[in-house]
């Protein structure tokens, strides 16, 4: 959803992406939620064979998949993933969306319940600059992370990582896994503590049921 | 154009069959078993193809035509003289490429271009079939289509694809036989025909049926047509194939070779004289009998009602890869219905793509230059044959 990241890594993916390709083995069932133009969709088929279902919000978005030859559907996170059946994907990604709908706890829900295991990426609304704008300027922070003003943005459920941690207990997930993203680069965290939940610009989660 | 009365056409009941392309025939052994229980036999499929079929009979793709359709999806057509019906899309270098591809397209069982249909002779009685023809389902069209592959030694195509009524061929192959169907492309389409379509389909059949040469479905024994009839069901499902924005941006209020109104009923209008045009030209080629077969066809097609009203189950299991395409101005098969059928696919864990088309044209878009249907035909078709390991 936040776009204005720019394109590095050898695979020519988004860092925060090109991350998450990295924690999804080869040969898997993936759905990738809010696909976008299916740049990591299109990584993962092309370089680890994976069989890889999109679905995306944006029409326009969809079309550019599928002449690239992805499949992928347009729909809502919110209401369309009860349609999918329990358990038929290794991994569904959610990829800078969390934030962005409706009902977070009801969709992470649906994630768990259709993917064995569930990669959750978003940015940290408990960075230390995120803090700075509110203590500071008092008013709502426009950063890198998050390049809208609070009138016009998509982003209408953000969280600090400790708040997804608490999210994630309510969803009934273990993390398996947990990054840090800043500048550009993922690094693994403790998320439970202070530091990466004031230092970083977005987290990566992977997560299976408990 | 058109003016006036539309001239009762005096013309051979069947173009000869020298020109309706490959011809295969079934005998008595091998019958096509239809839903209604009756059997059909014998029975001709006259098809086209487009391309070469590869020594491992692997890249065949399979296009099923719509109501007013025939198997003449990429050649001149032998009776009106024109360009394919899907001229824009199948050929070399186009969307669905005939240098890679072999295109097959059979004409529908119950049609009037050469496969066995109402105008067709009944070898039981010597006389044409007329209404003792037996009733067609959609999934009797796509039986005898399985023949024709069976016929032409192919097991599966590497893809089958259609609009409107196509379109429910390809979502009945999908279901009937998901092992013979690598991909599926339906297109502007639906699982089941609506009240409305249902409802338009039948002031066709009731303008066929008032024309007093309809003759209770017996006209080929007096060698006349009712072509009156079938015009008007044309003129009324042509605009049933267009959009509002469509027709005003086309014709508007525009007048008809006349600088003021008439205060008479000639076609005063742009519109009216085009729909006349459609009527007049679509009976030159059309066998009355065909259009009520084919339209009643559409309507008893329910693809759930077959699989105890679960769309989905019509799907469990497949493998098959699946790519809908809707447009946004189809008000016939409008995009809620052709996402029903992606929600179903979704929902059997199927490998789907739905993509909507930003378009004015309504119905008929799926048959024009549509780019951005182009590049998904292309897309998707060049992802299932690499997928396949088709060069």
């Amino acid at each position: 959803m936040n776009d204005v990241r720019p394109r590095n890594g050898a695979s020519g993916l988004r860092p925060d992406l090109a991350a998450i390709a990295e924690m999804i083995p080869g040969a898997t069932r993936v759905l990738d939620i809010g696909c976008g133009d299916g740049a990591l969709l299109e990584h993962l088929v092309r370089t680890k064979a994976v069989d890889g279902r999109g679905l995306e919000l944006s029409q326009h978005n969809v079309n550019q998949c599928v002449a690239r030859g992805l499949s992928v559907v347009q729909g809502d996170a919110d209401t369309d993933l009860s349609e999918y059946p329990s358990g038929v994907f290794d991994i569904v990604i959610l990829s800078q969306t969390i934030q962005a709908t409706r009902r977070p706890l009801a969709v992470l829900r649906q994630l768990m319940r259709i993917g064995t295991r569930t990669i959750v990426s978003f940015p940290n609304f408990g960075n230390w600059r995120v803090r700075l704008s509110l203590l500071w300027r008092g008013r709502m922070p426009v950063t890198k992370a998050l390049g809208h003003v609070w009138y016009d943005t998509p982003n209408i459920h953000l969280c600090t990582i400790t708040d997804f941690l608490y999210l994630a207990d309510e969803a009934g997930a273990r993390i398996e896994k947990a990054f840090a993203l800043n500048n550009g680069r993922a690094k693994a965290m403790h998320p439970a503590e202070w530091g990466p939940n004031l230092f970083a610009e977005g987290a990566i989660f992977l997560l299976a049921k408990r | 154009m058109v003016e006036a009365a539309f001239p009762r056409f005096l013309r051979p009941l069947k173009a000869p069959t020298e020109n309706l392309g490959q011809v295969v025939n079934f005998g008595p052994e091998r019958p096509l078993i239809l839903d209604s229980g009756k059997q059909l036999s014998p029975l001709t499929i006259a098809y086209m193809t487009y391309g070469t079929l590869n020594p491992e009979r692997t890249n065949a793709v399979l296009v099923a035509h719509a109501l007013s359709g025939d198997q003449f999806v990429a050649s001149t057509h032998p009776v009106t003289g024109k360009p394919g019906w899907w001229d824009l899309t199948v050929g070399p270098g186009k969307p669905i490429d005939t240098n890679r591809f072999f295109v097959i397209c059979a004409n529908v069982v119950g049609g009037c271009m050469g496969t066995t249909g109402p105008s067709e002779i009944d070898p039981a009685t010597g006389e044409p079939y007329g209404l003792s023809f037996p009733l067609v389902t959609i999934r009797d069209m796509v039986r005898a289509q399985a023949m024709l592959l069976d016929a032409l030694g192919i097991d599966q195509v590497l893809s089958v694809l259609g609009g409107s009524m196509g379109g429910m061929q390809v979502l009945q192959w999908a279901a009937s036989y998901p092992d013979r169907v690598y991909s599926a492309m339906p297109l502007a389409t639906a699982a089941r025909h609506s009240a409305q379509n249902i409802a338009f389909n039948e002031v066709g059949r009731q303008a066929i049926m008032a024309d007093p040469d309809w003759q209770a479905g017996d006209y080929a024994h007096s060698r006349v047509n009712p072509s009156k009839g079938l015009a008007v069901a044309r003129m009324a499902a042509h605009i049933t194939y267009l959009s509002e924005a469509a027709l005003q941006r086309k014709f508007g209020r525009s007048l008809q070779n006349r600088d003021a109104l008439s205060f008479g009923f000639d076609a005063d209008f742009q519109i009216e004289s085009y729909l006349r045009h459609q009527g007049m030209t679509f009976v030159d080629r059309f066998d009355a009998n065909s259009y009520l077969y084919i339209t009643r066809a559409m309507d008893y097609f329910d693809l759930a009602a077959d699989y105890g009203g679960v769309l989905a189950e019509a799907f469990r299991g497949t493998k098959t890869r699946f790519c809908l395409v809707s447009f946004t101005s189809d008000w016939l098969f409008p995009t809620n219905e052709n996402k029903r059928v992606a929600h179903a696919l979704n929902a059997a864990g199927a490998n789907v793509s739905f993509v909507e088309i930003e378009s004015d044209r309504g119905h008929d878009a799926f048959l024009l230059d549509e780019p951005q249907l182009f590049d998904t035909i292309r897309g998707f078709l060049g992802s299932a044959a690499s997928a396949k390991g088709i060069p």
